[in-house]
Formats: structure tokens, sequence, C-alpha cells
């Protein structure tokens, strides 16, 4: 963890070997900091990180069983609303990325794909048992077993199947990981691409993906 | 007043204009909640969520249009309040009315979704075209019940000012004197075609969240959505100041005019949480329906 670059203290080294975008914009525009002369200071940083936890827009896409848990979240008795998190149907629009259970390969190819689309800062919640160890399909040959090999997770939420009250735990916690700028997966992602790749094209036996979903 | 001074005034009133229109929005959201039972986001929520998106950074870029867009939005929409007096009588509150400014506001209205167009279809992402036609072809079945009553104010009033239609429904006196009540008929076409300029149910098919994500705007993210955000504020407020000037009578305080447009607003998203979505051709046989045929007859009317 100790060579990770700081969120907190400017804007981290590009690694070498990034993937040059068409526009001349490479890896670092993914790196979520606007280059402006403030954001080395603390303040600006708590300031937009605030922002950040209190308006979590979550790309509606459902991959398992626990996507059923995701639905009551939006009704009367749970409303997470109130804590300024809404869907948005579109990944370039959203933040969070809810890996709702199990996950079959073929959607992981899918779910890479929007991860990737996503504007930085953007975070990967892993919801169930099935995203830490497999859960109950810990032997199927379709799904992944362990997703932080394949996309770096900030939040897991444990359980098979977790209620809608552990889920807004789990939002309430991404939330506190937010505002104290602990949260660098997406960091993580583009500084070992490579090391997630690999582990991607393990599992995926038809890649036919991009070098990188802009 | 000198002209810089005026401009500054203006600007003032734009600024103004946007974050009354979030904290409309905010509003908004706060109602539907509360209808569906729920407790919903505070008030400040857009505010919130302006401030989150101006902070990313954006990587997307599909052409000089796609970026172009939601400038045009943004523009048509402080285009529209620039041309609208809030206050007839006071300057600072008056923008930049004019004789015949009611035929440029009625181009600015169009000015922002034709750009939002031109820049969304850029993006080259299918949904947004889909959106856009939707879009657009509800717009032009909405602008002719909307032009009809617009035709009607001014054979009625004989000017194309806004200025000179307040002051005539002023001059009237009393409530009874507003164009609501004097033309009943252009009232009824123009509000029902408010409905649809608004884009809450049962017009919101423009862009249906689930087959078309969000339409249009599908692929902008970051700055270009702020910019859509407080476009869509300040046209939101713009829209319902024109409707204040045509048909209630102006206003003549500042807490008046908050009131108005406010209540004006807010008819669009009470209609709008009780009624499910309308499809495009459903909504188009509305529009040419009876606020058709209100207008049509708002027009002939004073003939007889
Ligand atoms: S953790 Fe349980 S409920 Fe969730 S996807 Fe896996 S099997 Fe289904």
């Amino acid at each position: 963890m100790s060579n990770k670059p700081d969120l907190l203290h400017g804007v981290p080294e590009i690694p070498a070997g990034s993937v040059p975008h068409a526009n001349g914009c490479d890896q670092s525009c993914f790196l979520g900091e606007r280059p402006d002369p403030l954001s080395y200071k603390e303040a600006i940083q708590t300031v937009k990180n605030w922002f950040r936890a209190n308006s979590l827009w979550v790309i509606a896409y459902g991959t398992g069983c626990g996507s059923i848990e995701l639905r009551p979240l939006g009704t009367a008795r749970f409303d997470m609303e109130r804590f300024g998190i809404a869907m948005r149907p579109t990944p370039r629009q959203s933040n969070v990325l809810i890996i709702s259970g199990y996950l079959s390969i073929k959607s992981l190819k899918r779910v890479i794909r929007v991860y990737e689309q996503m504007p930085s800062p953007k975070w990967v919640v892993g919801l169930g048992s099935c995203t830490i160890n497999g859960g109950m399909y810990w032997d199927s040959y379709a799904t992944m077993k362990v997703l932080d090999l394949y996309l770096p997770v900030d939040v897991y939420i444990a359980g098979c199947m977790p209620r809608p009250e552990a889920l807004i735990g789990g939002f309430k916690e991404l939330m506190r990981m937010i505002k104290n700028g602990e949260t660098k997966g997406y960091i993580d992602y583009i500084e070992r691409l490579d090391w997630y790749r690999e582990n991607q094209k393990q599992i995926i036996k038809d890649w036919d993906l991009p070098d990188y979903s802009w | 007043m000198s002209l810089a001074i005026k401009i500054a005034w203006s600007l003032l009133n734009v600024l103004v204009a946007i974050a009354y229109g979030l904290v409309t929005y905010g509003v908004v959201r706060k109602t539907m909640a509360r209808i569906q039972g729920r407790i919903g986001p505070p008030i400040y929520q857009p505010f919130i969520d302006l401030g989150k998106v101006i902070f990313l950074r954006t990587a997307t870029s599909h052409g000089v249009m796609f970026f172009l867009g939601p400038i045009f939005r943004f523009v048509g929409g402080v285009g529209l309040f620039l041309v609208l007096p809030v206050i007839v009588g006071v300057p600072a509150l008056e923008n930049f009315s004019f004789n015949g400014d009611l035929l440029l506001a009625m181009y600015f209205m169009f000015f922002g979704s034709l750009g939002m167009a031109l820049g969304a279809a850029e993006g080259g992402h299918p949904h947004s075209p889909i959106g856009i036609g939707r879009g657009l072809s509800q717009m032009t079945s909405f602008e002719l019940p909307f032009g009809l009553a617009v035709v009607a104010l001014i054979s009625v009033g004989g000017s194309f000012s806004v200025t000179e239609i307040v002051q005539r429904q002023q001059e009237l006196g009393g409530v009874l004197g507003w164009n609501l009540f004097q033309q009943p008929f252009a009232a009824a076409a123009a509000f029902l075609a408010l409905l649809g300029m608004n884009m809450y149910p049962p017009f919101n098919i423009v862009g249906a969240p689930q087959e078309i994500p969000v339409g249009p705007p599908t692929e902008y993210n970051a700055v270009f959505q702020s910019l859509m955000m407080s476009g869509r504020s300040i046209f939101a407020i713009a829209k319902t100041v024109m409707f204040m000037d045509l048909f209630l009578g102006g206003a003549t305080s500042i807490p008046e005019a908050f009131l108005k447009t406010f209540c004006i607003y807010m008819w669009t998203v009470f209609v709008g949480a009780v009624f499910p979505r309308f499809r495009t051709e459903q909504s188009i046989r509305f529009f040419l329906g009876w606020p058709t045929l209100a207008g049509v007859v708002a027009v002939l009317l004073p003939l007889f």
C-alpha cells in the first residue's frame, strides 16, 4: 500500500506503458484529479470528497440474484435517495458499480467495459458472498470466484443474500471512506492494469475487448 | 441606465435564475418523494450533484459539435431568459426586452434543443438519436398549440412585445385582467403545451431511463453535464417567467414573481406525479387534439 500515490497530495504519476488515447489523452485522464493549482490543498480535496460522497450515482446494472435487493432501495421503505444515492442508466454518468452477486464470465466482459467507461473517481461495491469467494457457485465453471482479481473492489457486503439494510450500511461505509479519501481502487486499476488484464484474460477465453474501453 | 450596469444586472438575474431553478428542482424531487411516501433527498441535493459533476474529469470527446451541444442548450436558456422582462417597470429586472421580443423568445425555445440534437447525435451512441427523434417530434407537436396561443395573444393585444402584453393585462386591472381569464382558450392551449415542454410524465419519453438510457445526454458527463444541469434549470425558469408574463399578468414585486413562477412550474409537476408515461405517438396525438383545438378557437374567436 505504501508505494501507492496519495490522492490528498496531488496527481499521481502516470505509470510507464500507459495506453495512449486517440485525443492525446492518456490514462492520467482517468485518475480523476482536475489539474488545478489548488488541488494540493487538503481543504479543496475535502470539499470535493464531500460533494462526491453525498452524490453517489449508481449504474443500474444487475448481475446476480443480489440485484433483487437493489430494487427495494428505491422504495418508500428504504429510500436511498435521502442519502443522495440515485440510479443512473448510463456508465458515463455513474460513479458506483455494484456487482450484485455471482458474475458470469460472459457478464464480466460487459462489466469491464462498463467500469472502464465510467469517469473517475469511481468505486466498486461487491455485494454478496459470491463476489468474495464464489459463494455457493464456488465450483461453477461459468462464474468468476474472487472479484478482487478482476476489478478493484472498495467495499464488500457479505451475506447470501444481504438485506437492503446491509446495502445501505455498505453505502454508508463507502461514503465514509470517500470523505476520508481512503478509496484508491480506481488508481490501483490504472497502475496495475497489466496485472488486472492478465487475470481477466485468464478466464475470458474469447477475449475481444479493446486495450482500454474509453 | 447605462449599458454596463444593465449587463451587470442581467448577469445577476441569470445567476439568481440558475440558483432558483436548482432549488425548484430540489423541491420537485422532494415533492415527488413525499407523494411516493419517501423521505426524499434534501432540497439542496441538486447543488451537491452539480458540484460533483463539475469536479469530475472527462476523457470522452466526439468532435467539436459534441462540445457545442450543451453550450447551445445553455445559451438557449440564457437567451430566452434575457429577452423576457421579469418585472415590468423595474429597469434592473427587465433584462433586454424590446419590441418584438416574443418572436425571438419563440426562436430561443427551439434553439437549445436543436443544438443539443446536433451535439448528441455526434456522440454516436444509438440511444441518443432515438431520444432526439422522440424529443423533436414531441416538440414539434406541442409547439403548434403554443404557437397558436401566442398568435391569439398577439392578434388581440396588437403587439409583439412581451412588455406591452404585460402592461395591457395590468391596465385591465386585478386578477380578472390576466390573459388566463381574458383569453381562456389561449391559456388552455399554452398550459397544456407547457406539460410537454417541461417533460415531466406523461411526456417524459424523451429521456426514458429504461429503454434509452436518459436519451440525448447518454454520452455526456462531467462539465458537459454540469452545463446541461444549469442550462436546464435556467431554461425551466425562463419558460415559467414567459408564462407568467403572457398569462398571469407579469409581476409587480419580487415575491410575487417567485410565487407565480413556482405555481406555474408545480402545475406540470403535480400532473406528472399522477400520470404514467405516454408513448411518442400518443403524446403527439394528444397535443394535436384538444390543445390544438383550443388554440384554433383562441385564434378564431376574436374574429367573430
Ligand atoms: S451471494 Fe447468494 S444471493 Fe448473492 S448472488 Fe450469490 S448465491 Fe445469489
